[in-house]
């Protein structure tokens, strides 16, 4: 023990000890890899087509039930993709036509026709997905990962 | 046997030698010694000490919360095990399942209900329990760790709770685990993909029953069993802290553990079961109409002990309502019996006259402060509005919860500026918290209708 020098029964017990680390580590990530959410084609979170844009009017909200969102084209013209989720706890909104806003049942939380709060207890816009017009002058809608926005400006909206 | 020498096992008749092989031990010992060795070496009974302190059997001091605690596990796991020969957890069968648990299924409501109401009953007796051990100061040392235990039992206990709610797949259900996971989401950083992996995806769906029956009826038994017996031990070998009155030494008497304490377990245990029994036989758990993604129900609850989180949630900032405020109380809970030092009271009701009143009345100025502070912020208080230019995480948030942890800070010197001793003052200020919580989950559970709009029961 006086002498600084590590024994070969140190060195081996490290070599062991670094090895049941690494053992662990492996089936740590490898279970939580296999616990990961999966993808499926077609459901909700692949691609949606919604076909030609020109058939949707100006000022509509049309839900796409298997995409759990609302094809919003503004009385502009732009298009947006909202996410039926309420940012508050994770109801779903529905659009109410007589005001043109969309009300949460469950806490109250109102959202204008573009997304945005107009009543709390909601913390953010509603969500977006991207949303693309592709040279057939379809409407593409990728439902992978919702993308979260702290306000709601003209940026986001889609222009034929 | 030192009068029967001939009864050497070889003599023995062959069905006496089967019997003794399976039970060493006579089953009905007349003498103490005989008992307290039956206790020793018998593989159920050793979770008791051969003798225990006769005045800690008294029903009025731990009311029996912990045995009965273990009744309803037994109660959950046998139920537990009867609903997986029926239940199927995928979204198109699970309802099914439900439906023919009422209707197809021999006893198939009473085995539901049994499951419900134990498990709901089981939050309730949990939180009981650990308020007994923390007014009778039994988390001093060398308990403080058992404490702990006691808490992560509690907080399995509403996972298992909160799992199960899942698995009926009606509205509310559906909403009520919708509700319930979007709390999560709020924790900064790790919300998003904890939420994620929890659900299996972006929302309640197939995955998330997968998800939660896995968990409901593998890992958090599992983890509970692991515990309690940790937890058990840990009694076994410290010993119960002994009731004692004020200014007087405990009653030093031990008497064997059979028959006193284990005749009183099973009389307890039969009339428990046959309340349970009873009870479920007339009143029904709920089961609303299946599960439907695109239609939340108004207003939408989580379950009815989360109902104090997310009314928090109405009057302060996600970040703080779901995980700031929480967290603290919860941190302050692990940390109680490592600060407090005063052994000197363990055993003693509310730990001295002065904390008895204290007590007594921080639950009532909890109460009040509550009701009073949720009327005033529904139709008076408004941080966001008054301070326009501040972020609301800072109005609906910092602001609030400075005032509040000022307020209780206040509190507390006070108290130990009138001469009361430290474990009082803490005692008051935890009875206060323990009042808000209650209030809260009351004004959650009872006073809020359409929207979450208040409802005064005066009109």
């Amino acid at each position: 023990m006086t002498e600084n020098k590590i024994s070969r029964k140190d060195i081996i017990n490290l070599g062991w000890g670094a090895a049941g680390l690494l053992a662990i580590t492996e089936l740590s990530l490898a279970g939580l890899s296999f616990l990961s959410p999966r993808k499926s084609e077609g459901e909700f979170g692949g691609l949606f087509n919604l076909g030609d844009a020109n058939q949707y009017p100006a000022g509509s909200v049309t839900p796409v039930e298997a995409g759990r969102f609302y094809l919003v084209r503004l009385s502009e013209g732009g298009f947006l993709a909202m996410y039926r989720r309420c940012t508050h706890l994770g109801c779903a909104v529905p659009y109410d036509p007589s005001s043109g806003k969309f009300v949460c049942p469950c806490h109250g939380s109102e959202f204008t026709m573009d997304g945005d709060v107009q009543n709390e207890p909601a913390p953010r816009p509603l969500d977006l997905f991207p949303l693309s017009i592709n040279e057939a002058g379809e409407i593409e809608v990728d439902t992978s990962s919702p993308i979260e926005r702290h306000q709601a400006n003209s940026d986001q909206v889609v222009n034929i | 046997m030192t009068d029967q020498p001939n009864l050497s096992p070889d003599n023995l008749p062959i069905l006496t030698r089967i019997q003794r092989s399976i039970q060493r031990e006579s089953v009905a010992p007349i003498d103490d010694r005989s008992r307290m060795k039956l206790v020793m070496n018998s593989l159920v009974l050793h979770i008791h000490p051969a003798k225990v302190s006769k005045p800690a059997l008294k029903l009025t001091y731990t009311f029996g919360l912990g045995g009965l605690l273990i009744l309803l596990t037994a109660v959950l796991a046998v139920t537990g095990v009867l609903l997986l020969f029926v239940y199927t957890p995928s979204p198109d069968a699970a309802y099914k399942s439900m439906i023919a648990l009422q209707t197809e299924v021999n006893f198939g409501n009473l085995i539901r209900n049994l499951h419900y109401w134990s498990g709901n009953l089981m939050v309730v007796v949990g939180v009981l329990h650990l308020l007994r051990v923390f007014y009778t100061a039994g988390f001093t040392r060398p308990r403080e760790f058992n404490w702990v235990m006691g808490i992560s039992l509690l907080l399995l206990t509403i996972a298992a709770n909160f799992t199960g709610y899942l698995l009926p797949w009606d509205q509310l259900a559906y909403w009520a685990v919708t509700v319930g996971t979007s709390l999560l989401d709020y924790i900064p950083l790790i919300g998003e993909p904890l939420t994620r992996l929890l659900l299996g995806g972006p929302e309640v769906g197939a995955a998330t029953l997968t998800n939660f029956y896995g968990l409901h009826i593998a890992v958090i038994p599992l983890a509970i069993f692991a515990i309690v017996s940790f937890h058990i031990w840990r009694v076994r070998k410290d010993t119960i802290t002994q009731p004692r009155k004020i200014s007087q030494e405990a009653d030093k008497e031990k008497v064997t553990t059979i028959p006193h304490l284990v005749s009183l377990e099973l009389v307890f245990a039969l009339v428990w079961l046959a309340l349970l029994i009873t009870w479920s036989s007339f009143i029904n758990a709920p089961l609303e109409e299946a599960a439907n993604p695109a239609h939340s129900p108004n207003p939408a609850k989580a379950a009815w002990y989360f109902m104090g989180f997310q009314e928090l949630l109405l009057h302060f900032h996600p970040v703080f309502g779901a995980i700031i405020i929480p967290g603290l109380g919860l941190l302050a809970m692990i940390l109680l019996p490592y600060l407090d030092q005063d052994m000197a009271t363990t055993g003693i009701w509310f730990r001295s006259l002065r904390g008895r009143v204290l007590t007594g009345l921080s639950f009532f100025l909890g109460i009040v402060g509550v009701f009073g502070f949720v009327w005033l912020d529904e139709f008076y208080l408004d941080f966001p509005g008054w301070l326009p230019f501040l972020p609301s995480s800072i109005s609906n948030g910092w602001v609030p919860l400075a005032a509040i942890l000022l307020l209780l800070i206040g509190y507390y010197e006070l108290l130990k500026v009138l001469g009361s001793r430290t474990c009082e003052a803490r005692q008051a200020l935890f009875t206060l918290l323990l009042a808000s919580f209650a209030t809260l989950t009351f004004v959650g559970i009872f006073l809020r209708g359409e929207g979450m709009a208040l409802i005064l029961p005066w009109g």
